[in-house]
């Protein structure tokens, strides 16, 4: 096929695009993290704003979370720090998919910590483990073996929901084929291209969380 | 806060809120209809049958919906061949491309979630209305149908939900849905928190409302089942995607 | 734990940067879909006639510049926010917009101009354009002269980028493409796709929504930078060097 030199950019962008799904998912699972203790938690306020947030990054569709994060990112920010802060298409990227991971990630750890027998836990307290035991022994193992399936769910919708960043200007896989589209006219040759590395993309990410899962599992009987 | 923008801008927005509803609802529609062969051949042994379908479902979810919709919007008007295809009074029009791509869309995610529902309909069921002489036509009318239906109603809640945010797509092929009155009320005026929290709240209230009614709907069909049985009803509920 | 930290922390240094506002560090805005004046290579440059303007004015008034890609919709509200401090991004001066922005001199004008499908014979008039689609770029002086003057009785599709607009013409989804005239010569026309296009109707350049020629808007206020651009143009409209740089692109002078 001939890229007509933009296969190079192109590429560029391709990195871009895991990079910035990478590091999403792993702020959104610090996120996650978080929001499932608030959710959890006895304190009152802390479930109202667990809940709050999630609902809003449920109900407003990403694009707009991105434009305004964009937008009115940097007046906000400088307005909390006082001092002049730059957000940038990557930041302001990574920011919204970030908060994005997070809403999903604190349900799927919410209802996979849920998920752990009660009888288990109290079983292991029985047995004299201490608390910090039996969260590492018996909880977590658990709740990574029933959080997976959600977790790669997460990570997919992670991967498809980078191509929205290029709307605000951050050059990753979608806007370098829609920069390439522009300029030689023939946008169906470079989308296709873009559909195909995404395609490749999620193909990868597929397999390689069936492994994982398959790995997690290792402990348990045919069901 | 410009209060004054925002109370003027109401009527654009309601104009936007219109035709987003219209986007949403007949991309739904078309989505569903066309996910029904998809969902049975997706769940049928033979080959032939279920390797397209899972093909299908496979591509479309497997890559960015901007990415669809850049391809048929854009895309398509790269050939002439297609410029007098009897696609193209439909490919021409924003709207039609913007329709087209999202029910492709979502034909690939509901054909999955009822796919999973009609696997999830117990076999003894089944068997037991064929020893009753049914034919398969009322068995899947009557029994498998139904059944799917209520197993997947919180899945298929979600999606309509997912539909919605994806609509906000729109706005990138020059259609002045929800989202698109928001960006050109920026462009026009600079109003950036104004527009687009505007916008947020729209959403927020059509997919509180779609929450509620899926809600109601769910309450209906369940009527029947003791409260221990609906402990053991399945959820299918897909997180995310 | 300590991989969420490391990634928040990359992540706040690449994201972030609280910027120190540095004397003569000076960042523009360009659009780079609107060739031949502002443009991505295919090795992810910026280039054209603006850059090359920017460039040169930096040079001559000893400013250390960066010059950044920004889409066209944003373009306004990321000066103001001050995601950078000066747009070169053939931006027309017009009332509507210095009641946003402070504009420098004219860096050059250009006139107005319809395109349409080869042969489509139609007139620019309000009677002529009844039922016809024309397309132009959103937030610009032309998609604001078809709003005031034919949104009655034509269909007006509003565009991203002007690439983009190009593109719907080329597809058929449009009768007619309003735009200035350079960029549709030398970006659409002169192109193998435009080929079965031409231009239709006068040249427009009545002030009241062409404005007064494209200068460089600064934040409003901003007369230090102003002022500098101001008098760099002056020095390079006198020694030159501006018609080397207009003759690399036109075969005429677009001042």
């Amino acid at each position: 096929m001939d890229l007509k030199g933009f296969g190079a950019q192109i590429a560029t962008g391709a990195g871009l695009t895991l990079l910035v799904a990478a590091l999403s998912l792993v702020i959104g699972l610090a996120i996650g993290g978080l929001g499932a203790a608030a959710k959890l938690s006895g304190s009152r306020p802390l479930r109202v704003i667990a809940d709050a947030y999630t609902t809003l990054m449920r109900g407003v569709p990403e694009l707009l979370i991105l434009l305004l994060l964009y937008f009115g990112g940097t007046v906000l920010l400088t307005w909390v720090a006082g001092e002049y802060v730059e957000v940038n298409g990557l930041g302001a990227g990574l920011f919204a998919l970030s908060l994005l991971c997070g809403a999903y990630t604190t349900e799927v750890l919410r209802a996979a910590i849920q998920s752990v027998p009660r009888g288990q836990l109290e079983a292991a307290r029985a047995l004299g483990l201490r608390q910090a035991h039996v969260v590492r022994l018996v909880m977590l193992p658990q709740v990574w073996r029933l959080a997976l399936p959600g977790l790669g769910n997460t990570w997919l919708v992670l991967l498809k929901d980078t191509s929205l960043i290029s709307v605000v200007g951050l050059e990753e896989l979608m806007r370098k084929s829609a920069i390439a589209a522009g300029a030689t006219h023939q946008p169906f040759t470079f989308y296709a291209v873009a559909a195909g590395v995404y395609l490749l993309f999620t193909t990868v990410s597929v397999l390689g969380i069936s492994a994982l899962e398959r790995r997690a599992r290792r402990g348990l009987a045919r069901a | 806060m410009d209060w004054q923008l925002m109370l003027d801008s109401l009527p654009r927005f309601l104009a936007g809120a219109w035709l987003s509803l219209k986007l949403i609802g007949i991309s739904l529609v078309a989505g569903a209809v066309l996910s029904l062969p998809i969902a049975f051949a997706r769940a049928s042994r033979r080959r032939v049958l279920w390797m397209p379908a899972f093909a299908y479902t496979f591509c479309f979810r497997g890559t960015p919906l901007l990415v669809q919709l850049y391809l048929i919007y854009y895309g398509a008007g790269q050939f002439a061949w297609v410029h007098d295809s009897w696609l193209w009074p439909l490919l021409r029009q924003p709207f039609g491309c913007a329709v087209i791509a999202f029910a492709i869309n979502t034909a690939a995610y509901q054909a999955e979630i009822l796919r999973g529902g009609i696997m999830a309909v117990p076999v003894g069921e089944v068997e037991a209305a064929r020893a009753l002489g049914m034919s398969e036509w009322l068995i899947l009318r009557k029994i498998v149908l139904p059944q799917a239906l209520r197993l997947t109603l919180p899945a298929y809640g979600n999606e309509i939900i997912l539909v919605v945010k994806s609509s906000s797509l729109a706005s990138t092929i020059t259609l002045l849905d929800i989202t698109g009155v928001a960006r050109s009320i920026v462009a026009e005026s600079f109003a950036v928190y104004e527009a687009f929290l505007d916008a947020g709240a729209v959403y927020l209230i059509l997919t509180f409302l779609i929450t509620r009614a899926v809600g109601a709907a769910e309450g209906r069909l369940m009527r029947h089942l003791q409260r221990e049985d609906l402990a053991k009803v399945p959820s299918l509920v897909p997180l995310g995607s | 734990m300590r991989l969420f930290l490391i990634a928040a922390l990359v992540a706040a240094t690449i994201g972030f940067q609280g910027q120190a506002q540095a004397q003569d560090k000076v960042r523009i805005a360009t659009e780079g879909a609107y060739a031949p004046f502002n443009f991505k290579a295919p090795d992810g440059t910026l280039q054209g006639f603006d850059v090359d303007i920017a460039k040169v004015l930096c040079e001559r008034a000893h400013l250390e510049c960066t010059i950044v890609a920004q889409d066209w919709d944003g373009i306004i509200p990321g000066l103001l926010a001050k995601k950078y401090d000066a747009i070169v991004a053939s931006m027309s001066i017009t009332e509507e917009r210095k009641k946003k922005v402070d504009f420098t001199d004219k860096y050059y004008q250009t006139p107005a101009r319809f395109v349409q499908k080869k042969g489509a014979n139609l007139t620019i008039s309000k009677d002529g354009l009844k039922g016809k689609t024309i397309g132009a770029q959103r937030s610009t002086i032309h998609a604001q002269y078809l709003q005031d003057n034919y949104a009655d009785v034509a269909d007006i599709k509003l565009y991203d980028s002007q690439e983009n607009a190009d593109l719907d013409l080329t597809a058929g989804r449009l009768d007619l493409v309003l735009a200035d005239s350079i960029v549709l010569l030398e970006g659409f026309l002169n192109k193998p796709d435009g080929k079965g296009f031409e231009f239709i109707g006068p040249e427009l350049k009545d002030p009241k929504w062409f404005g007064a020629g494209a200068g460089i808007a600064v934040r409003p206020g901003d007369a230090k930078l102003k002022d500098a651009f101001n008098k760099a143009l002056a020095e390079i409209r006198k020694d030159g060097t501006y018609e080397k740089i207009d003759a690399k692109y036109f075969p005429f002078s677009i001042y």
